[in-house]
C-alpha cells in the first residue's frame, strides 16, 4: 500500500503543474459564503461580511504599524533603540477599544441567533434521519417517507468515467419542500452522529442518535440546492449528499400526490407472491444502494472491516437469523437496522438476492409476507 | 552571578552510549530527547499530511480508500498535537526553564526521565494500529462516540495510548510547576521571570487541570464498548453529546496549552532582535492568565450545531469573543516592542514576525467563527481547517522553529547556517500560506472537512493547497539539515550569542555545560 502511495504521489506531482492550468475537471468555484435563499443564510452572510471588514480594518492598522516599524526601525538604517516599555494609558485604550468593537458585533449576532433558533409556527414538519451513509426523509403529516442516497456512479468516483456536473452532489430521491413556507426539520440519526447542511439554506444541525434536534428553513426561491453531511460519520462520510428541491405550492402538491400513489402501489404489491427473478432483480438494486458500500458489489466484504457474504453463515444459514440481521442490525458495528429504512418488498428482495447471488445457491425465496410476519 | 561549573565528580557517573540517554536525569539531556522525539513525530505526522493532500489533489479516489483516508486525518492530528507540538514545547521547557530561573536542574529529575520515556511507548502503540485488522483509528482525533466505537482492533490501543500521553503530560507539568515555584534563584521574583517561564507555568496548570478530564472521557469510551456501560448511548439512558462536552472541556484548554508557550517564545525573541525591552511585561502576564481562565468557559463553541438551548449558545458566543481582548493586548504589545527598536532579521526573528502576522490572521478567523450564526455555516468546513492550521502551524510550530533557531547556538555551541535558515523560513512561510489560505475559500464555498473526495467546484483551490503542502513539507528537510550541521560543527557561538539577548541562559558558556547554576546566581 505504501509503495503504491509513493509511486502514485510522484506521478501526481509531475502531472500537477500541467493539471493546474489544464483544469480538465472543474466547475465554477466560490470565494465567499453564498448569500443563500433563506432569511437565516442572509443573516449569516451579512454578519460574516461585517466581521470580515472589521477584521480587515484592524489588520490594516496593526500590520501597518508593524511594517512601518520593520521598514524604518531597523539597525541597518542606523535606528537607535528607544527604551520605553510601558504606557498605562495606551494599554488601557487598547483593552477597551477592542471590547467596544466586540460589543458592536455581538448585538446583531445575538438577534440573528435568536431568530434562527425560533422554530415555532411552522407550516410543515419533516423528519430527517441520518444513516451510514444516506438520509431518510419522513413527511410526518402526509405519511410519505423515503431514503435519499448518492446517485453518482462508482465508476465516476474511481475515475473510470468522466465526472458529471453535480459529481458527489446528486441523489436518487431529493428532499422536496414548498417555497415561502416555514418548514420545520426534526433531525435525528440511526447509528452515529451526522450533520445536515445545505449552505444556501444557511442552517446546519447535528443528527444525533436517540435525540431529536429542530431547525427551520424558509426557502424563498424555487430551485435545487445542494449540500453534504458535515459531521464525520465513517468511511463514506464524503458520499452522503443532500439535495433540496424547492417547488411552488401547486408543483409541491402534485409531487406529494405522486408520492402517495406510489406508496399505495407498493403496499398492494406487498400482498402478492413474488417470483424468484422478480425478487432477484429488485434485490440486486436494493443491495447495490443499501449494502454494497460495505459488503461490496461482489459480496466479498472488506477483510477486517466488513464481513463478506459469500458463503457466510448468515447468508447461507437459517432464514430467520438472516432476516433478523438485516432488519435489526448488529449493535456496536456499522451494520444498521434496515427494518425502518426499507419496506417489506425491498427487505424480502435483498435477502433473497443475498441468499442466491455469488454462488450462495440456497434456492431460498423470502416473500414480503415473511418480512411482515417478522416485524 | 555565579560562573557555571562543569565538574561531574560529585554527581552520578555519566554513562556513555545509549544508556546515557535511557537513564539520564539531566534536564538538558531530557530536553534534547524531547526535541528529537518531537522532530521525528513531526516528520511522521507530516508524511501523513502529504498522503492527505495527495489524495485531495484531484476529485475522485486516486491513492487511498476512504477508510484509510480517515485514519490519516485522525492519526495526523493525534501525532502532531500530542507527539510533535506538545513534546516540542516540553523539550524547550526542560532545556530552558532551569537555566532561565537559575536552577541547577528540574525539581523532580527521575520523574522527568520517566515522563519522557513513556512517550516512545505511547506512540509505538498508536502507530502499531496502522497494521491492525480494521485499520488505524479513523473516527477523528476528537473520538466522538458512537462513531469511535466502530473502530476495529485498534480501539483499546488508541485509548491506552491517549492515557499514556496524558500521564506523561501530567508528570511533565507537575515537574515544571514545582521547579518554577521552588527553585528560582535568589532575587528571581515572579514578576522578574522571563515570559517563557511565565507562560509555561500557566500552561502547566492547564495541563494538570484538563488531562485527567481527557483520561476520564476516554475511559468512559472504553467501558461503553467493552464493559456494558451506556455513558454515551442514548438507548441506555446516556448521551453522545455529553462526550463532546467533556472532550471539549479538555480540548479547548488544550488549544491554549499548544499556544501559550508559543507566546512565551515570541516574547523572548522579539525584544532580543528589536534590542528593546518587551513592551507591557505585566500586561503580558495578566493577558496570559486571562486567556487561561477564559479557556475553561468557552468549550461549547465547538458545538454550536449540536442543538444547545439558545441561551447556552449566546453564553459561549460572548465568552469566546471576549478572548479576543487579551489576545489583542498581546499582539499590540509585540508590535509596540518592535516600534522604535533597532531591528535585525536573523532567522529566529523572521519566524517570530511571521508568527505575529499569521497568528493574528488565525485570530481573525477565530473571531469570525466565534459569531454563532456564522459558525453554524462554517462549522466542520475547510474554513475551520484553515483557522486552526494558522494558529497551530504558523502559530505553535513557527514559534518552536523560532525558539530552536534562537537557542540552538546555546545548546550546540555552534551558530547554525544563516543562509539555510533563511531558505527554510521563506519556503515555509510561503508554502504554509499556499496550503492554508485557499482553505478559507474552500470552507466559505461549502467544502466539508474530513472528506477524501469532493465536488468539482472545489478543484482549483485544492490543487493549489496540495502544491503548497508539498512545498512546505519538503522545505522541512532543510530544517533537518540545518540542525544536523549545527550539531556537527560551525562557527563558535559566544556566551551571549545574540547582541540583544538578555537573561540568565545567556550568562553561561555556549554550549551550555552539562551542569549549570550549581551555585544559584543572584538576580538583582
Amino acid at each position: 500500500m505504501w509503495l503504491t502511495i509513493v509511486r502514485r504521489t510522484l506521478t501526481a506531482i509531475s502531472g500537477g503543474a500541467a493539471a493546474l492550468y489544464g483544469a480538465a475537471v472543474s466547475a465554477e468555484y466560490g470565494l465567499n459564503l453564498p448569500r443563500g435563499v433563506t432569511p437565516i443564510s442572509q443573516d449569516a452572510y451579512d454578519l460574516h461580511m461585517l466581521v470580515l471588514w472589521v477584521c480587515v480594518a484592524i489588520a490594516v492598522v496593526v500590520f501597518g504599524a508593524m511594517f512601518i516599524s520593520i521598514i524604518y526601525h531597523r539597525k541597518s538604517r542606523g535606528a537607535k533603540p528607544a527604551q520605553f516599555h510601558e504606557s498605562t494609558l495606551v494599554e488601557i485604550v487598547w483593552t477597551i477599544v477592542p471590547f467596544l468593537i466586540l460589543a458592536g458585533m455581538a448585538i446583531p449576532a445575538t438577534k440573528a441567533l435568536v431568530a434562527m433558533e425560533d422554530t415555532t409556527n411552522s407550516d410543515l414538519s419533516i423528519k430527517v434521519t441520518g444513516y451510514q451513509w444516506k438520509w431518510g426523509y419522513d413527511y410526518i403529516d402526509d405519511g410519505v417517507s423515503f431514503i435519499s442516497s448518492l446517485s453518482t456512479p462508482q465508476d465516476q468516483i474511481y475515475n473510470r468515467q468522466g465526472k458529471g456536473d453535480n459529481y458527489l452532489l446528486e441523489v436518487d430521491n431529493p428532499l422536496v419542500v414548498p417555497v415561502n413556507k416555514k418548514v420545520r426539520l426534526l433531525i435525528t440519526a440511526n447509528d452515529v452522529i451526522h450533520a445536515w447542511w445545505v449552505p444556501e439554506l444557511g442552517m446546519k444541525k447535528d443528527a444525533i442518535p436517540g435525540y431529536i434536534n429542530e431547525m427551520w428553513i424558509n426557502v424563498q426561491e424555487e430551485g435545487v440546492y445542494r449540500g453534504q453531511c458535515a459531521e464525520l460519520c465513517g468511511k463514506d462520510h464524503g458520499f452522503m449528499p443532500i439535495v433540496v428541491v424547492a417547488k411552488n405550492d401547486a408543483d409541491f402538491d402534485a409531487w406529494m400526490q405522486a408520492q402517495k400513489s406510489a406508496a399505495d402501489a407498493d403496499a398492494s404489491a406487498a400482498d402478492r407472491e413474488w417470483a424468484q427473478d422478480e425478487l432477484m432483480t429488485r434485490g440486486e438494486n436494493v443491495y447495490n444502494t443499501a449494502c454494497a458500500a460495505c459488503h461490496q458489489v461482489s459480496g466479498a466484504g472488506v477483510p477486517g472491516a466488513f464481513p463478506g457474504l459469500v458463503g457466510s453463515p448468515i447468508a447461507t444459514g437459517p432464514i430467520e437469523a438472516h432476516l433478523d440481521m438485516v432488519m435489526n442490525g448488529k449493535p456496536g458495528t456499522a451494520m444498521a437496522a434496515f427494518a425502518g429504512q426499507l419496506n417489506d418488498i425491498d427487505i424480502a428482495a435483498v435477502v433473497t438476492y443475498e441468499r442466491n447471488a455469488w454462488g450462495n445457491d440456497t434456492g431460498d425465496l423470502v416473500q414480503p409476507s415473511d418480512v411482515e410476519a417478522a416485524r | 552571578m555565579s560562573t557555571a561549573t562543569t565538574h561531574d565528580a560529585h554527581h552520578e557517573e555519566q554513562r556513555s552510549g545509549l544508556m546515557r540517554w535511557v537513564f539520564t536525569t539531566n534536564h538538558k539531556d531530557i530536553g534534547t530527547l524531547y526535541l528529537l522525539f518531537s522532530l521525528l513525530m513531526f516528520m511522521v505526522g507530516g508524511a501523513m499530511a502529504m498522503i492527505i493532500r495527495a489524495e485531495l489533489f484531484e476529485p475522485g479516489l486516486q491513492f487511498v480508500q476512504p477508510q484509510f483516508f480517515n485514519s490519516m486525518t485522525t492519526m495526523h492530528a493525534l501525532i502532531m498535537i500530542f507527539g510533535a507540538v506538545m513534546p516540542g514545547f516540553v523539550g524547550l521547557a526542560n532545556w530552558l526553564v532551569p537555566m532561565m530561573i537559575g536552577a541547577p536542574d528540574m525539581a523532580l529529575p527521575r520523574m522527568n526521565n520517566w515522563s519522557f520515556w513513556i512517550l516512545p511507548f505511547a506512540f509505538a502503540m498508536l502507530l502499531s494500529t496502522l497494521f491492525m485488522e480494521g485499520g488505524a483509528p479513523a473516527g477523528g482525533w476528537t473520538m466522538y462516540p458512537p462513531l469511535v466505537l466502530q473502530t476495529g482492533n485498534a480501539f483499546p490501543f488508541l485509548i491506552f495510548a491517549v492515557h499514556l500521553m496524558g500521564i506523561s503530560s501530567i508528570m511533565g507539568a507537575i515537574n515544571i510547576v514545582v521547579t518554577i515555584v521552588n527553585m528560582r534563584a535568589p532575587g528571581m521574583t515572579l514578576m522578574k521571570m522571563p515570559l517563557f517561564v511565565w507562560t509555561w507555568l500557566i500552561t502547566a496548570y492547564l495541563l494538570i487541570a484538563v488531562m485527567p478530564v481527557l483520561a476520564g472521557a476516554v475511559t468512559m469510551l472504553l467501558t461503553d464498548r467493552n464493559f456494558g456501560t451506556h455513558f454515551f448511548n442514548a438507548a441506555g439512558g446516556g448521551d453522545p453529546v455529553m462526550f463532546q462536552h467533556i472532550f471539549w472541556f479538555f480540548a479547548h484548554p488544550e488549544v491554549y496549552i499548544l499556544i501559550l508557550p508559543a507566546f512565551g517564545i515570541v516574547s523572548q525573541v522579539i525584544p532580543t532582535f528589536a534590542r528593546k525591552p518587551l513592551f507591557g511585561y505585566a500586561s503580558m502576564v495578566y493577558a496570559t492568565a486571562s486567556i487561561a481562565v477564559l479557556s475553561f468557559i468557552v468549550w461549547a463553541h465547538h458545538m454550536f450545531t449540536v442543538g444547545m438551548p439558545v441561551t447556552a449558545q449566546l453564553f459561549f458566543m460572548f465568552s469566546t469573543m471576549l478572548i479576543a481582548v487579551p489576545t489583542g493586548v498581546k499582539v499590540f504589545n509585540w508590535v509596540a516592542t518592535m516600534w522604535k527598536g533597532s531591528m535585525t532579521f536573523e532567522t529566529p526573528m523572521l519566524f517570530a514576525i511571521a508568527f505575529v502576522c499569521l497568528f493574528t490572521i488565525g485570530g481573525f478567523s477565530g473571531l469570525v467563527l466565534a459569531i454563532a450564526p456564522v459558525d453554524i455555516q462554517l462549522h466542520d468546513t475547510y474554513y475551520v481547517v484553515a483557522h486552526f492550521h494558522y494558529v497551530l502551524v504558523s502559530g505553535a510550530l513557527f514559534s518552536i522553529f523560532a525558539g530552536i533557531y534562537y537557542w540552538l547556538p546555546k545548546w550546540t555551541g555552534h551558530m547554525y547556517n544563516e543562509t539555510l535558515g533563511k531558505w527554510h523560513f521563506w519556503l515555509s512561510v510561503i508554502g504554509m500560506n499556499i496550503v492554508f489560505f485557499p482553505m478559507h475559500f474552500l470552507g466559505l464555498a461549502g467544502m466539508p472537512r474530513r472528506i477524501p473526495d469532493y465536488a468539482l467546484q472545489f478543484t482549483e483551490f485544492n490543487q493549489i493547497a496540495t502544491v503548497g503542502a508539498f512545498m512546505f513539507g519538503f522545505s522541512q528537510l532543510i530544517f533537518l539539515i540545518v540542525v544536523m550541521k549545527a550539531i556537527k560543527g560551525g562557527e563558535k557561538a559566544t556566551a551571549q550569542v545574540w547582541e540583544g539577548a538578555e537573561g540568565l541562559e545567556w550568562t553561561v558558556p555556549s554550549p551550555a555545560p552539562y551542569h549549570t547554576f550549581e551555585t544559584a546566581p543572584v538576580v538583582k
